[in-house]
């Protein structure tokens, strides 16, 4: 037994061994564009034409931050991002949780029919509505402004609602009788029992609302024309679209809008796995 | 009907009237307008004009139409099964007991994160022909440097590598299937003698195949609406090797405004995702495993 166990334990050490090799390999190809991203942004523009390339660069060229960020109202870009990120995930995260209560735990006619409805414009391409909804907004006079971009989050999101509702069917039902046989209204149930047990999947949604927002392109693209309008994803394809080979300014303004994200999940990872385990659904 | 029914009823209501007003003024009403557009010549400013079916039949003769659909055809049928394949290969290195491997999770997930038009300059950059990260990367191996996104022949190639970039978002999802299976399976399995690779095809595969189900239709959906890499890297070119059908729609509603023309081409992509989803569906009678309403602990 002991003989057995000893060589047994040998072929783990070397099978660990090997996991070991090939993760780290894995990870150098994952994380090389990372590093190619942050030492472009520091090289002066004589060492970026240069083959083979210098990893770090002699002086760093703190400059292309400031140059970068200044070319541009960055800030104003910024500010814009972030309140529609806000908004986002403001609207998002009233409208879900409260349909999704509605969707599982109250038992009225015509909820699966609605169910199944949302579920199939889960289906349903972006692209369909896309050109309806820039002529709906258009009438509105919503054009050129956030409206298109957030007021849509306060009417509730298919995926979200979907993934809500899940995660409220495996609420036990017993706890919600309780909460009944206490006094509670359905709204009180909601806010007192439901809402508080569903924090985890709560912050996922916020944290793939946020995230969604800060990422989208197309969004802006169809409905935001004055540049004082732009967010960072448009500023960045606009200024790349101008200066374009300037690529040591290109990387350190590609690595300011991408580094909140980055600071942003490792702050929240396990919100955001557990998030995804427990639902699974991606990003 | 009861009172207490009756209440519940207009609760429910109550707490669905967000969704039910966004649902008909995001979804159907938008819905049924564009499916009316598809069968008019529409540019906005003026009022929409009937013209039948000829939008679809322009398609069918539109050459640029044909090529978009190729390029995302390729595009999705070599890069989904490589993604899911990798997602997977990574996704059964993560699940061992090992010291430090919260932090290979981070470094594997991160890249599907961050997205956007960001990682798409980046892109451009490591893929430039002359100083780029990808050719340093060739040359470090021993082989002849690569035009990648400038000639036609690589563009497309380039653009699934880099869509390989972030297979973490996928990987994450095995990782939680790999590690709801029981792990009693595999010691029946090791008893009856079965060595890694047969306990891999049949344990493992088995056991993750609604995971792998899941993960291939959402594959073949994000595939048909790639835009932003198309739009920011390569604008479709170079002669339109990278057209992707939702560039290419997106040129057609908001470049020339023939808002007509690109509402029959969302229907006919509307139908395609609905088409290819109805056949996996279908053909997940045979591969997918589903036992019971087995629960997984994450």
């Amino acid at each position: 037994m002991s003989v057995n166990s000893a060589s047994h334990s040998k072929t783990q050490s070397i099978a660990r061994a090997g996991t070991y090799t090939l993760l780290i390999i894995f990870s150098a190809v994952f994380f090389f564009p990372f590093l190619w991203l942050v030492s472009t942004s520091v090289k002066p523009d004589s060492q970026i034409m240069v083959m083979p390339p210098k990893w770090i660069p002699n002086p760093f060229m703190w400059s292309n931050y400031s140059k970068g960020l200044t070319f541009v109202p960055f800030l104003s870009y910024l500010r814009n991002t972030l309140i529609i990120c806000s908004a986002n995930v403001v609207g998002v995260l009233i409208s879900c949780p409260l349909v999704a209560y509605g969707l599982s735990v109250i038992p009225w006619k015509g909820r699966d029919v609605l169910f199944y409805v949302i579920l199939s414009t889960m289906m349903l391409p972006f692209q369909v509505v896309m050109v309806p909804l820039f002529a709906i907004f258009t009438k509105l006079g919503w054009i050129d402004t956030f409206l298109p971009l957030t007021v849509p989050a306060f009417l509730g999101n298919a995926f979200f609602i979907f993934l809500l509702r899940q995660f409220f069917m495996t609420i036990p039902k017993d706890l919600l009788d309780a909460a009944k046989i206490d006094g509670c209204s359905d709204f009180q149930t909601y806010r007192q029992v439901v809402l508080p047990l569903a924090k985890p999947v709560l912050a996922t949604v916020a944290l793939f609302t946020f995230m969604g927002a800060w990422n989208d392109f197309l969004g802006p693209l169809i409905y935001l024309f004055n540049q004082d309008k732009y967010t960072l994803s448009m500023g960045l394809a606009m200024f790349s679209s101008q200066y374009g080979s300037y690529w040591g300014m290109l990387m350190a303004v590609s690595t300011v809008v991408t580094v909140p994200i980055i600071v942003l999940f490792f702050f929240t990872q396990r919100t955001f796995i557990q998030g995804i385990t427990l639902t699974g659904i991606k990003g | 009907m009861s009172n207490q029914k009756r209440r519940e009823s207009v609760e429910g209501y109550l707490f669905a009237a967000p969704l039910l007003v966004g649902l008909v003024f995001f979804s159907v009403i938008p819905m049924i307008a564009s499916l009316v557009i598809s069968f008019c010549r529409y540019d906005i400013f003026t009022p929409p004009k009937f013209i039948g079916a000829a939008n679809y039949t322009d398609l069918f003769h539109d050459p640029l139409f044909w090529q978009s659909l190729k390029v995302t055809a390729i595009y999705s049928v070599v890069g989904v099964p490589l993604g899911l394949t990798l997602g997977l290969a990574v996704a059964i290195l993560m699940n061992q007991k090992l010291r430090g491997i919260a932090v290979f999770r981070t470094i594997y997930y991160l890249p599907a994160v961050v997205s956007g038009v960001a990682v798409s300059l980046l892109w451009v950059w490591i893929f430039d022909p002359s100083y780029g990260l990808g050719n340093v990367v060739l040359r470090g191996l021993g082989l002849p440097p690569s035009q990648w996104l400038s000639a036609p022949s690589t563009s497309l190639l380039s653009l699934i590598i880099m869509s390989l970039w972030g297979v973490g978002g996928g990987m994450v999802i095995y990782l939680a299937g790999l590690q709801s299976v029981p792990q009693h399976l595999h010691e029946a399995a090791s008893l009856d003698g079965a060595n890694v690779w047969q306990r891999f095809r049949h344990v493992t595969l088995p056991m993750l195949s609604p995971v792998i189900f899941y993960n291939l239709i959402m594959g073949i959906i994000g595939s048909f609406q790639v835009f932003t890499q198309a739009f920011v890297m390569t604008n479709g070119g170079p002669v339109n090797s990278t057209l992707f059908y939702v560039l290419y729609l997106f040129r057609q509603a908001f470049n020339y405004y023939r808002m007509g023309y690109a509402s029959a081409m969302a229907w006919v992509l509307f139908a395609i995702i609905l088409l290819l989803t109805l056949l996996v569906f279908r053909s997940s009678a045979m591969w997918v495993y589903y036992e019971g309403e087995r629960k997984g602990n994450g």
